[in-house]
């Protein structure tokens, strides 16, 4: 049985490995840190969220400072797909963010169904946003919806 | 050895301790515990008889309505800016002052703040002669230092009778924002000492019979910059929370004592088995996430927050050892209740948003921190800008709980990326149009991009990280209030993005000036210009750093008035490239800035900033791109280097097979540069923070600490943790051109 852990990576609870979710790749031990059985590459920041104010003219242009920060990618070494990107100081030891207990993860789901997909829940946290909108409109006699009537109002 | 004192001298030493203490000061044995407390005897015998769930349920429905009602009072009468938005909240606490309900819609962390001042109530000022608890009185505090989110909100307690018999506690909570600081607006980041945050009130009686005393009202108004505000929003507090009142003697009424007061009791005690039945579905184990934090709002100064959550069987435990110690003379440090309190709003907001909005949430889990340290400083420290940790703590949840929860074959809620978690927001003060002497915030800070979820692209500007309910403004009901103008407001800042499968939820620019006052300024208090604050998820990446930019030494209503068409659009990144203002002074700051002066017409742009990317950004369907290219959120050279789409950019077709052909190169090409793990660690990981690095917190042992303090770096072990003294950044500026200037001397004489 597999148990599903992130978008990219699972346990198979009879192998006790950990495996890519998206080629099956065998990355290691589910009891070793999952990162050991990927590649890794020291990206400059600046690369990804590049400069969008002239260089020649300033400093600070929205790219982070690559001497404060750099962003650790983890591939798959098999189909490279990016499973983490880290975001740490020059030099940091990359953190080991997942460390499951296999024996109990393997007795808390000997009477669960696998599941395949991970499972869906609504976004509750927009559902409230949505609803506190609908009450203020209410009170403030305009919509959010693009259109308003209230005589100063304007909308996001 | 001593001598075991009998009963009586025991009591006779307690009551002289009790009798004599010098100050009452923030209690530890109140501040440091966010537990339920034990049931009370009342409690007690009305549970052991036992309670009708289905008149709990009733009751419950009621106290909704109140607490909404008394929200909608504050929410409509408010004067402070952050009343007209939503930064409020209207609560109901056992009589011990246990949070049991707050207004639906109500901010999460203000209530979960509120029991440490009742609690403190209850244990000093109740067989206080001289101060006493009875009916019409009513208790005001703003001190986070004894329970709150920060000095700028105030609250007003009421203890509630029923026929003699104290049974329950109402309060109302707003960020009223100015209180007397050294700077306006109430979150002063030049506070170098706790003396320099403005008013502390520590718990008082300013309502007796119902009425606001006022001779204590004045003293209030004459300690802070706006008086006006300060005698309103009292007042608005105060009927707000007696029209509770009112609601909640009638279900005492209608029901009785022991019905409203199981209910409150039921409700703590069946949300604290529902967290432990939720925590025990989850597997074993450890997932660890580190934040940081890139300023002190006075200087660059990268601190680290660092995160394990460990789960076994229903217990959960958080542990932030290894975090940045506290700072002596910078404002950045929060005390460990207000974290926790932050703690408590996460986790409704990001993780568990179907639980009831109590403390109880929080109650089962354990929390370890250095003491000492950002997260949980000495009470001298100043802590005016808490909030930087603090909505740190809002967001810590989100990456190591999906961690733990993705597996889950029942989930309660979205997977999501971090949402934004800065303060981006235009805080001012000065002298208004109308000749009023004013400080506040603008609601922009409402406005934070949520992350990206596990099946959708995140929301824009949805939110703050501490409240779902929170509006970000009318700028035409400020713009009369006091001399901001705004140039441009709620463009989504193009290309400033949380990439992922599924891109964050973006913010906007925000580009203000002042007109019609004497005497202007603004401050900001963010983070995230070196390093990014919003953490993306599994493979997302995080959102870019964020900049203030200013256009300084003109008069921009001078400018247009010569040529109408000076600026053809007010879009952050076309001023500061064009310059199209002639002999202005551009410059791209840190996001953090104390307050500054603003001469009519002079320009300041921030960006409200967007959440964390979901997944690996090749994954992501070219249809979105497309669709974000066609609504201007983003340009093609991203579309093509971060996303690689192949795509006509004039019909924006998309070519699919040299989409997935130059993909597949692609994923190729980071296999071949990728490195194995372990060589990777033996060549990068260096055994402590680079020199050059104003580093605050754990490297690789979360016992072992590094700070910089008086301009020198130190090393320190967690339990020990002193607090770290900044220098003058003018000093250390002065000092710094004195050695260019010697330098260039040196090399004339040479010459």
């Amino acid at each position: 049985m597999n148990v599903l852990i992130t978008e990219y990576l699972r346990i198979n609870l009879d192998t006790e490995k950990w495996e890519c979710r998206c080629c099956g790749n065998v990355h290691g031990s589910a009891r070793d840190n999952y990162k050991r059985g990927l590649l890794v590459y020291d990206r400059d920041p600046s690369e990804i969220h590049k400069p969008l104010l002239d260089i020649k003219k300033y400093d600070r242009t929205y790219a982070p400072d690559p001497t404060w920060c750099r962003i650790l990618e983890y591939y798959c070494p098999s189909c490279g797909v990016m499973v983490e990107a880290e975001y740490l100081p020059p030099g940091h030891p990359p953190v080991r963010d997942i460390e499951l207990d296999i024996d109990s993860l393997k007795l808390q789901w000997k009477d669960r169904e696998e599941v395949k997909e991970l499972v869906s829940a609504p976004d509750l946290a927009l559902q409230k946003v949505k609803l506190q909108r609908e009450i203020h409109s209410k009170i403030h006699n305009h919509s959010h919806d693009g259109e308003h009537d209230h005589k100063n109002g304007k909308t996001l | 050895m001593h001598e075991v004192m009998s009963k009586e001298d025991q009591g006779l030493m307690d009551k002289f301790l009790a009798d004599n203490t010098l100050f009452l000061g923030p209690d530890p044995e109140i501040m440091r515990n966010h537990q339920l407390t034990p049931r009370s005897a009342m409690e007690e015998e009305i549970l052991q008889k036992g309670i009708d769930p289905h008149q709990v349920h009733h009751i419950r429905g009621l106290l909704n309505s109140a607490l909404g009602e008394s929200f909608t009072m504050v929410n409509q009468m408010g004067a402070a800016p952050g009343a007209k938005w939503g930064d409020l909240v209207t609560g109901i606490y056992t009589a011990q002052g246990d949070l049991s309900m707050i207004a639906p819609n109500g901010i999460i962390a203000f209530a979960a703040c509120c029991f440490y001042p009742i609690r403190f109530i209850m244990k000093n000022w109740v067989n206080d002669p001289t101060v006493g608890v009875k009916e019409g009185d009513g208790f005001i505090h703003n001190d986070a230092r004894y329970g709150g989110i920060h000095n700028t909100d105030q609250s007003m307690m009421i203890p509630l009778f029923y026929k003699g018999e104290l049974i329950c506690w109402l309060s109302t909570t707003i960020h009223e924002g100015e209180n007397g600081a050294c700077e306006p607006g109430g979150l002063p980041a030049s506070a170098e000492s706790k003396y320099d945050e403005g008013i502390k009130m520590s718990p008082f009686k300013v309502v007796e019979n119902f009425e606001l005393k006022r001779d204590l009202v004045t003293f209030l108004q004459n300690s802070v910059r706006d008086p006006r505000l300060q005698l309103e929003d009292m007042k608005v507090k105060l009927h707000a929370v007696l029209r509770l009142r009112e609601r909640v003697l009638a279900i005492l009424d209608q029901f009785g004592r022991d019905a409203l007061v199981g209910t409150l009791r039921h409700h703590l005690e069946a949300v604290e088995i529902e967290m432990r039945r939720r925590i025990s579905e989850m597997p074993d184990g450890t997932t660890r996430v580190v934040q940081f934090m890139d300023s002190s709002l006075r200087e660059s100064a990268l601190q680290k927050i660092s995160c394990a959550i460990t789960v076994k069987g229903d217990r959960m435990i958080m542990d932030f050892r290894g975090s940045a110690p506290q700072f002596l003379n910078r404002s950045v440090n929060a005390n460990i209740a207000s974290f926790k309190a932050a703690l408590c709003t996460g986790l409704l907001q990001n993780i568990w948003p179907d639980l009831p909005h109590t403390m109880a949430v929080l109650s089962p889990i354990e929390i370890i921190t250095d003491r000492n340290s950002i997260l949980d400083a000495e009470g001298e420290m100043p802590q005016a800008m808490s909030l930087m940790p603090l909505f740190k703590g809002c967001v810590v949840w989100t990456i190591p709980m999906n961690k733990f929860n993705y597996s889950l074959p029942k989930r309660y809620s979205a997977v999501i990326a971090s949402q934004y978690d800065q303060a981006a927001t235009f805080i001012y003060g000065g002298l208004t149009q109308h000749g009023d002497i004013t400080g506040n915030f603008c609601a922009d800070i409402n406005g934070n991009g949520q992350g990206a979820r596990s099946d959708a692209d995140g929301e824009h500007s949805i939110s703050p990280v501490f409240g779902f309910m929170c509006d970000t403004g009318e700028h035409e009901i400020s713009e009369e209030d006091t001399p901001i103008i705004r140039l441009g407001a709620q463009r989504l800042a193009k290309d400033r993005i949380g990439w992922g499968k599924y891109r964050a939820g973006m913010g906007y620019e925000q580009i203000a000036t002042a007109r019609g006052s004497g005497l202007w300024g603004f401050m900001t208090g963010c983070e995230g210009s070196k390093f990014p604050s919003a953490q993306g998820l599994f493979g997302g990446y995080s959102c870019p750093a964020y900049q203030l930019l200013k256009i300084k030494d003109i008069n921009i209503f001078k400018e247009l008035e010569k040529n109408p068409n000076v600026v053809e659009v007010f879009d952050i990144v076309k001023l500061m490239n064009e310059q199209p203002i002639p002999n202005a002074t551009y410059s791209s700051n840190d996001m953090g800035m104390t307050f500054e002066l603003c001469n009519e017409g002079e320009i300041y742009m921030i960006c409200q900033g967007s959440g964390g990317g979901y997944g690996d950004v090749l994954e992501r369907d070219p249809k979105l791109v497309m669709k974000d290219l066609s609504e201007d959120l983003m340009s093609h050279e991203n579309a093509k280097d971060i996303y690689k789409v192949v795509y006509d950019e004039t019909s924006l077709v998309v070519d699919e097979l040299a989409t997935l052909n130059l993909r597949a190169s692609y994923r190729k090409e980071r296999i071949a540069r990728g490195k194995p793990f372990d060589q990777f660690c033996a060549e990068w990981v260096e055994p402590e923070p680079p020199v050059n690095l104003p580093y605050f917190g754990s490297w690789g042992d979360p016992k072992v600490i590094y700070g910089t303090h008086i301009g020198q770096r130190i090393v320190m072990d967690g339990d020990k943790l002193q607090g770290m003294f900044m220098l003058n950044p003018k000093d250390v500026k002065i000092s710094q051109l004195q050695a260019k200037i010697k330098e260039l001397e040196k090399s004339a004489k040479s010459n």
